[in-house]
């Protein structure tokens, strides 16, 4: 009796060991900060290194149309973002899982892995001498005759979209081919005999079967994009304006931590309320979607 | 194999020892691209033995990184003369100069006095001069005819300048259209329409702008590929275009080119002021500030390195700087508190606005 619950206390002892660095590494480097900005963002300064609890913060969001307006461009944009990633990956999901099996599928695989062993910075950096007005596309544009001038391709919303698709490509490939790979052939052949079309076999049998894989790509992919502050400041033209960059401009240039932290706050509760809103939609749940994924 | 991690455990510990040793002797520097070159660290090493660890940074992440460690982490830091009084009554991070430990005879007497009236805080003083230079425009002659801040706005110039949207471009304008912004410094409400109307100004100008730099080699290499045509820039980067190619020039607008200071500041926890000032004493001497002058192709606030200095830029220097326009220079005051929160919002509305 006594030696079963020493033996329990061991494994109790032991579990403990086991979470503890991940119990710290979440306290001490999510949680922790997060309560200082939470308290930081519900602060307001009153004179020099006179600070009250107040909402003024908050207030400023909703009263600054130019703030609200960032916001709601950095929710729309990140969604059209995720969108068009997946468009994109799919097909190349299919054709990896599917059809180039074997060593020709891996070897697809590591062809779209490879991009990411360079630094972010440097690939973004690519775009812009492949776009840039005296850049490589433009002056092929010209030399083919298509335009007379040579475009200016950079500082667009579209090149910002398009950065931000190149960047966050691979991880929605990743869940997408690995749920797409236990997919198994013989319900598509049935299907086939059965009469089903192509349009029908993608929506009643592929997609049902996907969505945890599609699921979990979108939040990884829309978090991501919500969160990027590289891709929209180096593509992004003179009217660009990404919520990060704003949180950073408050805490950086304008020394304003408050009203920095009350927008990292803000952008915390977006990104929570559309992954939450998307997993309604899809009825979906995200501990399944994590695991299954 | 067990030999092996021997040895780098002992290695380790040596570098540790080591690491503990020179601690006193470090000279920890959060400063600009260019204000401190190599060869000065190595000889400045070998006269006093002190190692120099160089930060880049700019004026805001500068006051940033000592806010968030409430001025620890570096020994001595080159903020902008303006930028001193009213951080330091906010968030007290810098600690004042021992006037008597600096060689002062080293420091031209009109860019200290300046300094000393406006870094001035309870009777302390929190700063020396290092360098200066002024903003003004720098143009591409060949492609366009700029003379002044709100020449940028002309319609023919569309989508060929550049901006960095800081306040020296709302003082910029706020100058080009006529006003004097410093002279509003103690009246918010009058300050604050005259941003309003800056910022108005601007947002008209921004078809105009290819893009608002944020780094010096975003516009260096504009003006290179001959994408922006004129753009609102420091002097000495005018300077380095002209070198390479004749047709750009540093214009200075006549309404004034902005004259700016950057100093030496102590940060209230360095752990190493000694070194900060034999640094300070070391780099002022007439003969270690013309080569920081090479280096950087800022003016030193030194006195006597006109012998040493490149009479390149001296003569880009006496071209632009005729005696009138060198006294037309407009030297930032320091800022009141509040009016950074002020233009910030008209900066962003001029990115946000289409």
């Amino acid at each position: 009796m006594a030696e079963r619950a020493t033996g329990r206390i061991g494994a109790g002892i032991g579990l403990a060991l086991l979470l503890a660095p991940a119990l710290l590494w979440i306290t001490l480097l999510i949680v922790l900060p997060h309560v200082d900005l939470a308290i930081l963002s519900f602060r307001e300064r009153v004179g020099a290194r006179q600070y009250a609890p107040s909402l003024a913060q908050y207030a400023t969001f909703f009263r600054e149309p130019l703030y609200w307006h960032v916001f709601l461009r950095t929710a729309v944009m990140s969604v059209l973002a995720t969108a068009l990633t997946l468009l994109v990956s799919f097909p190349i999901a299919w054709v990896i899982a599917k059809i180039a099996r074997g060593r020709s599928g891996s070897f697809l695989f590591v062809a779209c892995l490879v991009p990411f062993w360079v630094s972010e910075t440097v690939r973004t950096l690519g775009w812009m001498i492949l776009l840039r007005q005296s850049g490589v596309l433009p002056a092929l544009l010209v030399r083919l005759g298509l335009t007379a001038a040579p475009p200016e391709l950079l500082y667009h919303d579209a090149t910002i979209l398009l950065g931000l698709v190149y960047t966050s490509m691979l991880f929605m490939l990743i869940p997408l081919v690995s749920s797409l790979e236990s997919l198994d052939d013989s319900l598509i052949e049935a299907a086939y005999d059965l009469g089903a079309g192509g349009g029908t076999i993608l929506r009643t049998i592929v997609v049902p079967h996907a969505a945890p894989g599609i699921t979990a790509g979108c939040i990884i992919v829309f978090m991501l994009t919500l969160g990027n502050y590289l891709t929209p400041t180096l593509l992004g033209g003179k009217n660009s304006q990404w919520f990060t960059e704003q949180i950073y401009t408050q805490f950086i240039t304008r020394f304003n931590w408050e009203q920095g932290a009350a927008f990292g706050f803000l952008l915390l509760a977006l990104s929570t309320a559309l992954v939450i809103l998307g997993l309604r939609a899809t009825g979906q749940r995200f501990g399944e979607v994590m695991q299954r994924s | 194999m067990r030999k092996i991690f021997g040895l780098a455990a002992l290695c380790l510990c040596l570098t540790g020892v080591d690491g503990a040793l020179a601690a006193s002797s470090k000279l920890r520097i959060i400063t600009w691209a260019d204000y401190v070159p190599p060869d000065l660290v190595a000889d400045f090493k070998k006269e006093t033995g002190i190692d120099v660890e160089v930060t880049l940074s700019n004026n805001e992440e500068m006051i940033s990184k000592l806010r968030a460690t409430g001025g620890a982490g570096y020994d001595l830091a080159q903020p902008s003369q303006d930028r001193i009084v009213s951080v330091q009554r906010e968030f007290g991070v810098y600690k004042p100069i021992d006037y008597s430990k600096v060689k002062l005879g080293q420091f031209q007497p009109a860019l200290l006095d300046v300094v000393k009236r406006n870094a001035t805080l309870d009777g302390q003083v929190y700063a020396l001069p290092y360098l200066w230079g002024t903003d003004g425009l720098v143009v591409n002659t060949r492609i366009a005819h700029v003379g002044d801040y709100l020449d940028l706005c002309r319609p023919e110039l569309r989508g060929k300048t550049s901006m960095r949207l800081r306040r020296p471009l709302l003082m910029g304008f706020a100058f080009g259209m006529g006003k004097d912004p410093f002279a509003l410094y103690g009246q918010p409400a009058a300050y604050q329409a005259l941003m309003d109307e800056v910022g108005a100004r601007l947002i008209a100008c921004k078809p105009n702008v290819k893009f608002y730099y944020d780094n010096k080699d975003q516009l260096l290499n504009g003006f290179r590929s001959g994408e922006v045509a004129a753009a609102m820039m420091w002097d000495t980067g005018g300077w380095k275009l002209n070198r390479e190619n004749p047709d750009i020039q540093y214009v200075v607008p006549r309404s004034g080119a902005l004259g700016w200071i950057d100093t030496f500041a102590l940060p209230a926890r360095g752990r190493n002021d000694a070194a900060a000032y034999a640094w300070i004493n070391f780099v002022m001497r007439p003969a270690n500030a013309a080569r920081v002058i090479r280096s950087v192709g800022s003016f030193s606030a030194a006195v006597g390195t006109g012998p040493f200095t490149d009479p390149k830029l001296k003569a880009q220097f006496a071209a632009s700087f005729p005696d009138a326009a060198l006294r037309a220079i407009h030297w930032y005051p320091a800022i009141p508190p509040g009016l950074e929160e002020m233009e910030g919002k008209v900066l962003d509305r001029v990115k946000a606005a289409n």
